[in-house]
């Protein structure tokens, strides 16, 4: 990762930014110029909710270069609640805390620390939500 | 377009090649494979290969081959598809000759893996899929394979063990191949006992860190008798691609790319699945080995597993696959793998696969998957018989 790639990243790995079809409504991330679904170029962008559930998931025991803080850490297929897939990295769960259907949201968090010219990068990954203690709305 | 043979192959062993460079090892399989097809000089070379310039720092890979192979001048171009690579620098190569621009072209797949640790090839082959949305996330390629094998478990009601069988009937083809990087038959023991490289991905599920190269010579069909007695015929050839991410998939235990260069090369030989004697498969992992058979319309979805299972997959079965080891005994050199399964083809259907050799075959099936199956070439090979 370097400095120009990274900033051009920024709007889908902080917020998750996508692009929705102004055709046929259908929502692509990332985002892409012509509609998969109905090959309309007419897209708008558009910021997803962060909430979905896991389809599928990995533990990585192995790590790419300049990943090694991720060995160990699950990986996961979500799909979110407007329909879109994505992978993505999950945290704050327990080494057994996790099993398909579970409900996550987006959090921003570190990707990796050492990329080049000292780059610290941050991006989208998924933990499990977390439950309100029942009526803790009330008494707030 | 006008029909295309193959007339001559050649290979080095694979496996961890310390003494031998990329260059060494494409040249060694060139020269092995026009000797083969008793050709001095081709008129044009094309290199597949993936990680040339990102695990060796060498690019224009095809020049310098045709440079150390003897014949600077000659028309040599890189061809790469991720991990398919080696498939589809045949399949450039068949539509020079198709087409008419060159008559004689060898085409060699390379891969020069072992020479980085290990961290290093993982990052490498992680380029294949999406650089921003996947591999800068810090997902390994082998990651995302095992996000399909959990889906296929939990979809298909398999266990680990189901899998077993690609593994097992790999490395026994890989004992009666002398080029195989792994030469030892395992057992169902072995396979659960194996650490996990990305669970419930496993060492013996994946296929091997390794080196090597595989060359073959095409020319038009017509001639091929001038210079073999036994010339083998490409029926079919074709690629095809899908999304390069798994998100944006409507399935992702579909390989869309598989099926359409499948659907692709039955049209084209005018054939169907029952008409294929073996295939060559993408076994780089037991789940793109299952999902591969159902993309190809060999098994019904979700039985590619079983299908394994009920001992069609043998040398003796309805459809021998990795017949003389696969990806995971003979060995994974990305870029070259795809060329291997051609020569592989080539030798079952002149007769010349030694102790590997099938009985009475006809047509052979390779294909080669690049990527999360994002992109797939399939070749037809037959002869008359």
């Amino acid at each position: 990762m370097n400095l120009p790639r990274y900033r051009r990243l920024q709007p889908a790995f902080y917020r998750l930014q996508a692009a929705r079809c102004t055709a046929c409504r259908q929502v692509h991330f990332p985002s892409r110029t012509r509609c998969l679904g109905c090959g309309s170029a007419s897209m708008e962008p558009v910021r997803l909710s962060g909430q979905g559930r896991v389809l599928s998931f990995a533990r990585m025991l192995h790590a790419a270069r300049g990943f090694q803080d991720s060995v160990g850490s699950l990986t996961a297929l979500i799909e979110l609640r407007e329909g879109v897939r994505l992978v993505a990295q999950l945290t704050d769960v327990e080494p057994d805390g996790i099993g398909i259907g579970q409900e996550v949201e987006m959090v921003l968090r570190r990707l990796r620390s050492d990329a080049e010219q000292g780059l610290i990068v941050y991006g989208y990954k998924f933990r499990p939500v977390l439950k309100r203690q029942a009526g803790a709305q009330a008494q707030s | 377009m006008r029909p295309v043979s193959i007339i001559g192959v050649g290979q080095t062993p694979v496996g961890e090649h310390w003494q031998k460079s990329l260059r060494e090892l494409a040249v060694e399989a060139v020269q092995a494979a026009l000797a083969d097809a008793g050709v001095e000089r081709p008129d044009a070379l094309f290199a597949g290969n993936m990680l040339s310039g990102g695990l060796c720092e060498q690019e224009n890979l095809a020049t310098l081959v045709a440079d150390f192979s003897g014949f600077p001048g000659i028309e040599a171009l890189k061809i790469e598809a991720a991990c398919a690579s080696g498939g589809a620098v045949v399949r450039a190569a068949h539509m020079v000759v198709a087409s008419g621009a060159h008559d004689l072209v060898v085409a060699v797949g390379v891969e020069k893996m072992t020479d980085l640790g290990g961290d290093g090839v993982t990052s490498g082959l992680a380029t294949a899929a999406d650089a921003d949305y996947e591999a800068a996330h810090g997902i390994t390629f082998t990651a995302l394979n095992a996000l399909l094998m959990r889906l296929y478990m939990e979809r298909y009601g398999y266990a680990r063990r189901d899998f077993s069988p690609f593994v097992i009937t790999a490395h026994e083809n890989g004992v009666h191949n002398p080029q195989a990087m792994f030469r030892e038959a395992i057992d169902e023991k072995d396979f659960l006992d194996s650490p996990m490289v990305a669970e419930p991905i496993s060492i013996l599920d994946s296929s091997p860190v390794c080196d090597g190269a595989a060359a073959v010579v095409l020319c038009p069909t017509e001639k091929a008798r001038s210079f073999t007695e036994r010339p083998v015929q490409i029926l079919a050839s074709a690629t095809a691609t899908d999304t390069i991410g798994l998100g944006p998939r409507k399935d992702p235990l579909w390989f869309e790319s598989a099926y359409l260069s499948a659907q692709r090369v039955y049209q084209q030989a005018g054939v169907s699945p029952k008409d294929i004697n073996f295939f060559e498969l993408h076994d780089a992992f037991t789940i793109v080995s299952a999902l591969s058979l159902e993309a190809c319309g060999f098994a019904e979805r979700g039985q590619g597993v079983r299908f394994a299972q009920e001992c069609n997959i043998h040398r003796n079965g309805k459809l021998p696959i990795s017949t003389q080891g696969g990806l995971k005994a003979r060995g994974h050199p990305v870029g070259a793998s795809g060329t291997y399964q051609i020569l592989e083809v080539v030798d079952q259907l002149r007769g010349r696969a030694g102790e590997a050799q099938l009985g009475n075959v006809r047509i052979g099936m390779a294909q080669s998957i690049g990527g999360m199956a994002s992109v797939a070439v399939t070749h037809l090979l037959g002869v008359e018989v």
